[in-house]
């Protein structure tokens, strides 16, 4: 409940704003809005997938294809999977976690994030549209190496910390 | 947002037709997560807006336009890593910032630092990956980001 607290003080404030027509609440309230939109069209669709995967995948078969063992090849599943979603990157925070619990290595999970953010092929054509194929190409080129080295980075920092992601 | 809503459906229509009952306890335990993690999101995205009223994109057109050399690296990686800014609003404004003659190595410090570095929605992030692990990300993804656009700006 006190998780509410700050969204209750935030409601009520939008409601002065709105009936007092005070312009930087309603500003605030503005972006909220396209947010919000944002938030709640693709947050229960991942959630669905994310629920589905839960009950059909078995840990065996991620382990397999993304675990410790799986080598090059399951940097090359965790980057596909990463590439074809879609949506800001805390959505993305729940499917690591799932990743994660059924098996899927620690580095791995930190290439799906840095996949996620960087290279999503549905926010790829947008900014070919907008900045160029050669600008785009060049970020990804670029981008790849560098994520891939934070991974190992993060997976060799956390090998023997006891590392879990947790279900908040 | 439509091939996330076709896959989704498909996705449930196959579920459903090989299990009922494995589809409605997945549903059920994706929805439980979702009820779980919506206060977060919630107030995460009251931040961004107070953040966008407080720091409006023509601000950050103008706060980046004039800008250029290791203060305009600065100011771009800063505002990267603040602000959320989903792609159909942050690859218009790069493009306007292009034709205003900002140089293409503050473009990718701003875009890379913008996608890889989340400081709003560090809150989220800490409850999945805890302090030490989240706050270690975005600051490797920070340096990470802005060697990138060092590098796009020897070839642009």
């Amino acid at each position: 409940m006190k998780n509410y607290i700050f969204t209750s003080i935030f409601l009520l404030f939008i409601i002065f704003s709105l009936s007092s027509n005070f312009i930087p609440g309603i500003n605030v309230y503005k972006n909220f809005w396209i947010f919000f939109k944002e938030m709640i069209t693709y947050l229960p669709f991942m959630f669905i997938l994310i629920g589905l995967f839960d009950v059909w995948v078995p840990k065996e078969k991620v382990e397999k294809h993304i675990g410790k063992e799986s080598g090059i090849k399951g940097v090359l599943w965790v980057m596909l999977l990463a590439m074809l979603q879609a949506g800001p990157l805390y959505s993305a925070f729940p499917v690591a976690y799932l990743l994660w619990r059924k098996g899927c290595s620690i580095r791995n999970v930190f290439i799906y994030l840095g996949a996620f953010s960087t290279l999503k092929i549905p926010m790829l054509t947008f900014e070919i549209g907008f900045l160029g194929l050669k600008f785009s190409l060049l970020r990804t080129i670029i981008t790849l190496p560098v994520f891939i080295l934070l991974a190992q980075i993060m997976e060799v920092y956390l090998r023997d910390k006891n590392f879990e992601i947790k279900n908040p | 947002m439509k091939i996330l809503l076709i896959f989704t459906f498909v996705c449930l229509l196959l579920s459903l037709f090989f299990d009922r009952k494995k589809t409605f306890s997945g549903i059920k335990r994706g929805f439980l997560m979702f009820l779980k993690i919506f206060p977060s999101f919630l107030n995460v995205i009251i931040l961004i807006s107070i953040f966008l009223t407080l720091v409006p994109y023509d601000k950050m057109v103008k706060l980046l336009g004039k800008s250029s050399g290791v203060m305009g690296i600065t100011i771009a990686s800063v505002l990267g890593s603040i602000s959320l800014i989903p792609g159909f609003i942050a690859y218009p404004l790069a493009s306007i910032l292009i034709k205003y003659g900002v140089s293409y190595r503050i473009i990718a410090v701003f875009i890379t630092t913008l996608l890889m570095v989340g400081i709003l929605t560090l809150p989220i992030e800490i409850k999945f990956f805890g302090v030490k692990v989240s706050v270690l990300r975005n600051c490797l993804s920070f340096i990470g980001a802005i060697i990138i656009g060092l590098i796009i700006g020897v070839f642009l």
